[in-house]
């Protein structure tokens, strides 16, 4: 492997099981030549994060999963070519964005964006200030493995959110991208983005909390 | 120090979310940050976001159906197959 690893893709390799996590290229170039466990490996990786895309875009999980099909379809026959111009995984995701879009615009979609507070108002008081001051919740993370209550809760509190906020948090604090990526991938102004975010995160923390504080 | 126009906790957790992001104004981030300095229960909710975060970035892949894995490999073995009816031998 070459040389060059920058310090967040140090951390990241890190972060990451002792199985060296083989790079999307090199498997899609192994995929294109025949290899169904590199196939199948691309598919366990993205599959349901492609499917939140689609459904940010069209209005049954039945339509999202036919975009999700067709996309992987048209990398199999060629139809879409990876040029290296992007990520492997951002060049993906975009080809299932612009096919589930285009199904999406006949489905007239709607776009919610709740613009009320990210933490209960009942939280504060009439002047603004905390009632209940948060607590740190270090011992929370300290004790934290994949596999740990706070773990499973975050997990629960993604699959908890609407689809779009799923997408939004998913698509930004799971895999990665930018806040810009995530906006032009869904088809979101940028605040609009940053809206769904924190209320997205402040949902997962809230639970997050309630495990720190023992009560689920 | 310029005077800063203080925040209440409710205005200053609105802020966060865009703090996060790098995406406040210059006025907003300093009124933001000056009441960090004097509140220590915002200044723990902003630990807890930011230790929310790393919690979400550990999230692995949510694994596929075996129903969606199976169709997909459907379709891929009968692209295998028309390929190879096509290839001519030589």
């Amino acid at each position: 492997m070459s040389t060059g690893l920058g310090v967040l893709s140090s951390r990241r390799y890190a972060r990451s099981t002792t199985v060296r996590r083989v790079d999307d290229e090199e498997l899609l170039g192994r995929f294109l030549a025949g290899d169904r466990d590199a196939f199948t490996t691309l598919v366990r990786r993205y599959q349901v994060v492609l499917t939140h895309i689609a459904r940010s875009y069209v209005s049954t999980s039945h339509s999202a999963d036919d975009v999700v099909q067709e996309a992987w379809i048209a990398v199999l026959r060629g139809a879409e070519r990876f040029e290296g111009r992007s990520s492997f995984k951002t060049w993906l995701f975009r080809i299932v964005a612009n096919r589930a879009k285009t199904i999406g615009v006949r489905e007239k979609r709607q776009i919610p964006v709740d613009h009320t507070d990210p933490v209960a108002g009942e939280r504060f008081s009439s002047e603004g200030m905390w009632k209940e001051p948060p607590r740190p919740f270090d011992d929370v993370l300290a004790q934290t493995q994949a596999d740990s209550a706070a773990a499973a809760a975050v997990r629960a509190a993604i699959a908890d959110l609407a689809d779009l906020a799923r997408s939004v948090v998913t698509l930004r604090d799971v895999e990665g991208l930018s806040t810009s990526e995530v906006a032009s991938l869904l088809d979101l102004s940028e605040a609009n983005t940053r809206v769904i975010l924190h209320r997205a995160r402040a949902h997962i923390r809230s639970v997050v909390e309630r495990v720190a504080k023992g009560e689920s | 120090m310029a005077l800063v126009k203080d925040i209440n906790c409710r205005a200053a957790v609105r802020l966060i979310g865009d703090y996060l992001e790098d995406a406040l104004s210059w006025r907003e981030r300093r009124r933001l940050e000056h009441h960090l300095a004097n509140c220590e229960a915002c200044s723990t909710y902003l630990e807890q976001m930011r230790a929310t975060l790393v919690l979400t970035g550990r999230v692995e892949p949510e694994d596929v159906s075996p129903e969606a894995l199976t169709a997909l490999l459907d379709v891929f073995d009968q692209y295998q197959r028309d390929r190879d009816s096509d290839t001519p031998t030589s």
